[in-house]
């Protein structure tokens, strides 16, 4: 090629069904832009491309997702499609047989929709509204807590303990998310508070 | 790690024990080929399975789990019997020549000052002899018997070929092929790396087993240059952030740690914090402790915390035991000590051992809340499942939320990887259904709490009153606002030290980095280390210039490192005490004569003398130690402890069981298996198709591995009249499994103390939701003991019989 054209956009361009002999400008010969003129349309060509990470192990492979619908526009986003990115320094666009079916993990059919409520003793789970699930949480927490807090020891040390409820954190979450959860956690006195590191 | 994954090309020898990074890190496994592919580097894999990161390996030695410190600890012998030792190195950057106080000592597998009673030691002798000066006595000349590098030669003293044979079961003759190797890299020019993950972490003494390996990267001099460290390979994404910003019971953000009853207020807790140097003119850096304490607090609680309520220490928890940590919570829970947990993101029922005392245990809460993608045995652990899940539904009267979230593609935000670079993603796709984020979840229930303490009052309720929470929109904090306050920001005009008229850094603004904290309450910070990420240039943890300047791996503009977008910890090491570097091809830094450049940022004050500070300037020694006083529970030198399930007694003392400081709650002494009616070493293992409980709810993955299995080796199958592929049962002291039974040339047995040894090794990825076949897994049959300094469970080393048998119940079809 004689012109500085990426794979990317020179996909976009041949996907968008440029003639022959716009290819043949470009340096292609008459056969080649024989052949790419009758392939048909890449299916990336309409997405939308957004830089992530692969949320499995700790090398974190740099990953395109591929989606329908930009979200930054307002629009819903539905992934098609999730490959390893090429100019990820760690990774150089390779994935491992876990990152490879990246897609199915996001698509997976036991992801979870709704919230759900098991009540004592049923043997099974049954759609609970978010606001009602936040409202009983947080009920069920502020009683606990006023209950059992350690507010000081017997030497009158404030200690402000509350060990009747504990709380895991997720280490596949970001560190905001994390540093939200964080602040949560330690004001109200959680010191049974651990996240994966430990196994 | 104290590298990065892309430094991995560097190195002239990688040695991967305690880990598996071919099949669990396949992509950052793809350096070490590079490594072999352009240097010609060598990989040498010690594992008791042969695995897929030793077929490709030049050299195996096979090795019986839970005995690591004993191969290392003879791997030190052998270079220092053998002058395989970088001098200049190990003298000026180490605290061998440090004097130890009379009265420390170390016999029959213990320490001075041993409490059976308490299972502790009395630390008071392991530590430094100290002049009038209030600094440490040296012997450069390490003549002196109580010196450090003496010490530590009489403590190697039993550790031969024969003895590592003796308790390792690795062949004499192989054992020694792999010290030699090792031993080439004392060499200024030649560096080794040490990959490691959970087949080190997960034993009893697991903290030993790595401290082992960083004295022997310290005396060949590997620490601190190009290709060389000590390289935890993390387990998730994110379990590095989660833990540098402190979301564990006994931490605070950037490894502040959280006060105990005996810190009654600031002055006293920031007493014990103190760090001044043990050396002369030495860094001690964490004598910048109480600026991040303070900026932390200001993060917190805003105005609340103030100078005259003592940065409202007293907001914070204090805790009475060393930590609440998951196994100590599950203890509590299973005496019915605890009403409410919360589980984001995580899966106990399958990730804590002893699953039957998880599972009375989640039974006694009142509530669990699990917020998560998929949906998780957890959630559901008062289902039953047959055999995979054999529990009284009805008399389980926990109430149980199980609500949805986001996954990573859906999200916007930073995780940190094992080589500490923060990198920015963001969402790609709408959430299914009605899932939200974690931020979003954690705020309602938070906003939901403080609106109940403003009206109706209740228990302290000052700290969630007055947490600061002064976002946008104060139901769902933006990643961006979050990461700021994560950055820090000046609360008044910080005027410059350097020339008091003029502002440094104007109220409102962010902070460049934590260098500009204070301790006056001028500065908030949420997490000091990571100050840097999010400053007034912008978001750095987004940046994406992948260029490398001369190729050495570093990429300074791709993302953010923590600290201070620093690649390689402790990097002034390389160089020697001019300040030159030890292997001129393989130039990190290098001093001009006022100060060091080079291709990272320096891990050195930019003027420091090469000759007067010492490269480890978070220790108040300026050096790394070799003896590391009373820092670690178990002991200043690495010594064999057998697992607390052994095939063979400790050959230093054949009473001592475990690790002889290791917590044990009275509930599990009954349970712990003898090695009459459980003869055979199990292990817990991953496989390259899964990650984890998570990849089972994909199908790709469920069809490339879909069903629970065991691995044995060819003997055991014919001594216990095994065929593969058949059923067996595998039984612990705590549960039973039956599994798949894959009979392999991989795992051989191994000659211990003169007796064979039988390894049967469990991988880790089923249960009873997802789309891959029910199964069990190890967490049926391990242990419920930890790590003495840091409670991660003995999974990779317990002991289980085996027998043939039929399918489970629900699987016979």
């Amino acid at each position: 090629m004689n012109v500085d054209l990426s794979r990317r956009s020179f996909l976009k361009l041949a996907g968008a069904g440029a003639a022959a002999t716009s290819l043949g400008a470009m340096g292609f010969g008459e056969a080649e832009a024989a052949v790419v003129a009758h392939v048909r349309p890449h299916k990336l060509t309409t997405t939308t491309e957004t830089r992530n990470t692969c949320p499995y192990c700790s090398v974190a492979c740099g990953v395109i997702i591929y989606s329908k619908g930009d979200l930054r526009k307002g629009e819903a986003a539905d992934i098609i499609h999730i490959e390893g990115d090429a100019d990820h320094p760690t990774n150089r666009g390779t994935l491992c047989p876990k990152g490879a079916a990246l897609k199915d993990f996001v698509k997976s059919p036991t992801r979870l929709q709704y919230p759900m409520h098991r009540k004592p003793g049923s043997d099974k789970f049954e759609r609970i509204s978010w606001e009602d699930a936040f409202d009983r949480i947080a009920r069920l927490m502020k009683d606990d807590r006023d209950a059992n807090f350690v507010a000081a020891n017997a030497a009158g040390v404030p200690v402000n303990r509350w060990t009747t409820v504990g709380m895991l954190a997720a280490s596949a979450t970001t560190n905001e998310t994390a540093w939200a959860t964080f602040k949560f956690a330690k004001a109200l006195g959680i010191v049974g508070f651990d996240n994966q590191a430990r196994v | 790690m104290t590298n990065s994954w892309t430094d991995i090309k560097n190195t002239d020898l990688v040695v991967v024990m305690g880990g598996n990074a071919a099949e669990a890190h396949p992509c950052g496994f793809k350096w070490v080929t590079e490594a072999k592919a352009t240097r010609g580097a060598k990989l040498i894999v010690v594992d008791p399975r042969y695995t897929r990161t030793a077929s490709v390996s030049d050299y195996y030695a096979p090795i019986r789990q839970g005995t690591d410190i004993a191969f290392l600890n003879g791997v030190m012998k052998y270079c220092i019997d053998n002058d395989k030792v970088q001098w200049d190195y190990m003298k000026a950057f180490t605290n061998a020549s440090y004097l130890v106080k009379d009265g420390f000592g170390y016999q029959d597998g213990l320490f001075t000052g041993y409490d059976a009673e308490k299972r502790d030691y009395d630390k008071s002798t392991w530590d430094y002899v100290l002049g009038d000066d209030g600094f440490v006595v040296t012997d450069p000349a390490l003549q002196h018997p109580r010196c450090v590098w003496n010490l530590l030669k009489a403590h190697l003293a039993p550790y031969t070929p024969e003895m590592v044979e003796r308790i390792c079961g690795t062949p004499k003759d192989k054992f020694l092929k792999v010290a030699e190797m090792i031993s080439e890299c004392s060499s200024p020019t030649k560096t080794m790396t040490s990959m490691y993950a959970l087949g080190w972490t997960q034993h009893s003494s697991g903290s030993q087993n790595i401290r082992a390996m960083a004295m022997l990267q310290l005396i060949l001099g590997n620490i601190g240059v190009r290709g060389g460290g000590m390289n935890a390979l993390r387990g998730h994404s994110n379990i590095q952030g989660l833990t540098d910003l402190g979301l564990m019971s006994h931490l605070l953000t950037g490894y502040l740690t959280m006060p105990t009853e005996k810190d009654v207020d600031f002055t006293t807790y920031m007493s014990t914090r103190q760090f001044k140097p043990l050396r002369p003119g030495q860094t001690s850096y964490w004598q910048n402790y109480r600026k991040f304490m303070v900026s932390f607090q200001k993060a917190m609680w805003g105005d609340a915390a103030r100078i005259d309520n003592d940065w409202a220490f007293n907001y914070l928890s204090k805790l009475d035991v060393p930590a609440y940590d998951v196994l100590r919570v599950f203890e509590l829970m299973y005496a019915g000590k605890v009403n409410g947990y919360i589980c984001q993101g995580f899966n106990p029922l399958l990730a804590f051992p002893n699953r039957d005392k998880n599972t009375k245990a989640l039974s006694n809460l009142k509530w669990l809340v699990t917020m998560d993608p998929l949906d998780t045995e957890t959630a559901r652990f008062w289902e039953n499942h047959g055999d995979f899940n054999p529990v009284d539904t009805a008399s389980i009267q926990t109430e149980v939320f199980q609500l949805p979230t986001t996954c990573f593609a859906e999200e916007e935000g930073s995780l940190t990887n094992s080589g500490r670079w923060l990198q920015w993603h963001w969402a790609g796709g709408t959430p299914p259904g009605e899932a939200k984020h974690d931020t979003y979840i954690v705020a309602q229930i938070f906003l939901r709490m403080k609106e109940m303490y403003r009206n109706e009052g209740g228990a302290f309720p000052d700290p969630i009153l007055n947490l600061s929470w002064d976002y946008a929109d104060p139901n769902e904090p933006t990643p961006e606002e979050l990461a700021k306050e994560i950055n820090g920001r000046a609360l008044t005009d910080l005027m410059d030290p350097a020339n008091p008229m003029k502002v440094q850094v104007a109220a409102g603004k962010q902070i460049l980095n934590f260098s500009q904290l204070r301790d006056d309450g001028s500065t908030m910070c949420g997490c000091w280390i990571y100050s840097g990420n999010f400053n007034e240039q912008g978001n750095n943890m987004a940046r994406r210039d992948n260029h490398d300047p001369d190729d050495t791996g570093a990429y300074l503009g791709w993302s953010f490192a923590w600290p201070l977008n620093r690649r390689t910890l402790y990097n002034r090491a390389s160089a020697d005490l001019q300040g030159k570097p030890w292997d001129p091809s393989r130039k990190l830094l290098e001093w001009d004569g006022t100060k060091w450049a080079g291709y990272d940022v320096p891990d050195i004050a930019p003027t420091a003398k090469p000759d007067e500070i010492g490269p480890f300037i978070m220790n108040q020694e300026g050096t790394a130690r070799l003896f590391s006083r009373g820092l670690m529970r178990d002991g200043p030198f690495p010594a064999h402890m057998e697992p607390f399930e052994s095939p063979v007694a400790n050959v230093f003392n054949p009473k001592m069981r475990g690790n002889p400081v290791s917590r044990v709650f009275q509930t599990d002494v009954a349970q712990m298996g003898l090695s009459d009616e459980f003869p055979y070493a199990a292990t817990s293992y991953r496989l390259t198709e899964h990650f984890h409980y998570w990849t089972k709810h994909n199908r790709v993955n469920s069809a490339l591995q879909p069903e629970f299995f065991v691995e044995i080796s060819e003997e055991l199958a014919e001594e216990k009249n095994i065929e593969n592929g058949g059923w067996v049962r595998v039984w612990s002291k705590r549960g039973s499994v039956k599994a798949k039974a894959v009979v392999t040339k991989r795992i051989r047995p191994l000659m211990c103390d003169g007796k064979p040894v039988h390894v049967v090794g469990i991988p880790l990825h089923w249960g009873f939701t997802g789309s891959a076949k029910k199964g069990l897994g190890p967490n049926s049959l391990a242990p419920f003991v930890g790590d003495a300094n840091i409670e991660t469970p003995e999974y990779k080393a317990f002991l289980v019989n085996i027998e043939s048998s039929t399918a489970p119940e629900e699987a016979r079809v």
